[in-house]
């Protein structure tokens, strides 16, 4: 049974984003980990362009939502559609050739090379055209995305040795340069200074100009509530809540799942 | 300096060696020089697999025998020219080396180590109980009578064939180190999952090295017969080709195609001078010793080491 992609089933709640065409609709998704349920068929939308805020408890299952949204994990039902295609048997390459492109909450640098040329394996085999090895519009290109994160003062240190806030930026970089239709960040924010947090959030905020969605996983509650449109709640594997930003926070499910009864 | 031009001076290198060489008289120098460069092609061919990809091959052994054995198979069969069977060995490792790679689909690190040692000692039992390629006791080959080009001695041909194999394993090295695809391996060796996040089509690179990587050490093994004229399946299944093709790029450098050069014909050429002078026993212990100095105190082997000096001026 393959239910429509633009017909997401269950959840009862009304999806605020329904009718706006979608970029990613994911409907019925579930995972499991041997006898562990991450996810329970779970169901989520993303407009072209839309801000969406995914938070949850620790071990609600983001993370594992965004490497089936990915493809670096398998979900085992439900449907995984991208611009009106299904990505759910794609492996995770082809999937950022289409234009999904993530950042890893803990970093994974290609450890070897300058931070610049960790930019140009993305802009070499992303979604964008891809730009020859080594000509000047790849390097200035790279460039361009190192100075939108704040890194162009590094391009040439060796990318393993960056402190920890430098490789987020690095990550967050690595995935602008694959030229994305939907970018998602996978907690950018984590340990960040709150004038780098605003840093990050105008960055993100920027990216609405080049059309590209964002999926802006966090649990600095701040920048998720000044970044979202909409924001998705996760507990224990369900989505539980939906909607406008400000509702969902005083929803009475969300802040029991915070912060109990 | 562009790939084409880089080709067409590894070329022009080639034939000036093979020039050069037809003045020395003595043959010892030929078959000391083609076993450095025997080397040189087998270290360049695991570097592409190992070095660029990090994928550890610890059954390079394998390869080689492989090309060897096609060698032998096709004299008992057809007697072919020698350019036959140099083509037809290679092709045969290429498509094992196919199979290596699909093995990185779920073998990663350590175990993927372990997979090409077995490997080769599954293809080594497999030949030793093969009769018609002579089995345990091994097969006899009669180098041709017939010489190309009024050479005047075999060992001149094989000497000729391998500067040329040689001289074509460097240009595929180089070309694929400075490609899009080097790029691609050299994601794959720091992070594979990044890299597949990055858009890199992981699987299809790596199966791309290991052919490559593969079919190159087949083609380093496949004139080993007509040198030998003898082989038995210890020889070509020695342990020692395993340990010199990794020792050689740790100690040359792994992430350049000139590493596993300097590398090999350093080590190969203290090899052979310790081999005349002292005794073949000693081989095993200096691959051992230069192993330990060099992963000590340049452990981006010489090129980097030179690379480093150089930067800091």
């Amino acid at each position: 049974m393959t239910p429509s992609p633009t017909l997401p089933q269950g959840g009862g709640r009304p999806l605020p984003a329904q009718g706006r065409g979608r970029l990613l609709a994911i409907s019925g998704v579930t995972k499991r980990f041997g006898g562990f349920t991450a996810l329970e068929s779970v169901d989520l939308t993303v407009a072209p362009g839309e801000r969406l805020g995914l938070i949850g408890p620790n071990g609600s299952g983001k993370s594992t939502l965004v490497n089936c949204i990915a493809g670096t994990l398998r979900h085992e039902a439900g449907t995984i559609a991208f611009k009106d295609r299904d990505i759910g048997r794609l492996p995770a390459f082809k999937r950022v050739h289409l234009g999904v492109a993530r950042s890893f909450q803990i970093p994974r640098p290609f450890a070897s090379m300058s931070v610049a040329d960790n930019l140009r394996i993305p802009l070499l085999y992303g979604a964008g055209a891809p730009l020859t090895l080594n000509t000047q519009s790849a390097t200035a290109e790279a460039m361009r995305i190192l100075e939108q994160v704040g890194l162009a003062g590094k391009a040439h240190a060796m990318s393993g040795g960056l402190t920890q806030v430098d490789m987020r930026k690095l990550e967050l970089a690595r995935a602008i340069a694959a030229k994305p239709a939907l970018l998602i960040a996978d907690e950018s924010m984590a340990g960040l200074s709150a004038s780098e947090v605003d840093e990050i959030l105008v960055l993100l905020l920027g990216m609405k100009e080049h059309g590209v969605a964002v999926i802006m996983i966090e649990h600095v509650m701040r920048a998720v509530m000044k970044f979202s449109e909409r924001i998705a709640v996760l507990v224990a594997g369900r989505k539980i809540a939906d909607g406008d930003p400000k509702a969902v926070v005083a929803d009475r499910d969300v802040v029991k799942a915070y912060l109990g009864e | 300096m562009t790939n084409p031009r880089f080709a067409a001076l590894a070329f022009a290198a080639a034939i000036a060696f093979i020039a050069a060489t037809m003045l020395i008289p003595n043959d010892y120098y030929f078959s000391a020089a083609y076993t450095v460069l025997q080397f040189v092609i087998l270290a360049t061919a695991w570097n592409v697999l190992g070095g660029y990809a990090g994928y550890v091959n610890f059954g390079s052994a394998a390869f080689f025998a492989v090309g060897a054995y096609s060698s032998v198979f096709l004299y008992k069969a057809v007697h072919p020219p020698l350019i036959v069977s140099i083509a037809v060995g290679t092709v045969v490792a290429g498509l094992l080396g196919m199979a290596v790679g699909y093995l990185t689909l779920r073998l990663r690190g350590v175990f993927f180590a372990i997979a090409t040692l077995a490997l080769a000692v599954v293809l080594y039992t497999f030949v030793v109980n093969w009769d018609y390629v002579g089995g345990a006791r091994g097969a006899y080959i009669l180098q041709p009578k017939d010489l190309p080009f009024g050479l005047k001695r075999y060992i001149h041909v094989l000497y000729m064939a391998m500067v040329l194999m040689t001289a074509a394993a460097l240009v595929i090295a180089r070309t694929i180190e400075t490609s899009a695809i080097g790029r691609g391996l050299a994601a794959i060796r720091d992070d594979e999952l990044a890299a597949e996040c990055a858009g890199v089509p992981t699987l299809r690179l790596k199966i791309l090295a290991a052919t490559v990587s593969g079919s190159l050490m087949g083609m380093a093994g496949t004139t080993f017969p007509y040198y030998l004229s003898y082989v038995e399946p210890s020889a070509a299944f020695n342990l020692s080709y395993a340990v010199n093709t990794i020792a050689m790029p740790l100690i040359g450098g792994m992430t350049m195609w000139a590493g596993p050069l300097v590398g090999a014909v350093l080590l190969g050429t203290v090899q052979q001078v310790v081999q005349v002078t002292v005794s073949s026993e000693w081989n095993l212990l200096i691959v051992g010793v230069l192993l330990v100095v060099f992963v000590t105190l340049a452990p981006n082997g010489i090129v980097g080491w030179v690379a480093r000096l150089r930067r800091k001026r």
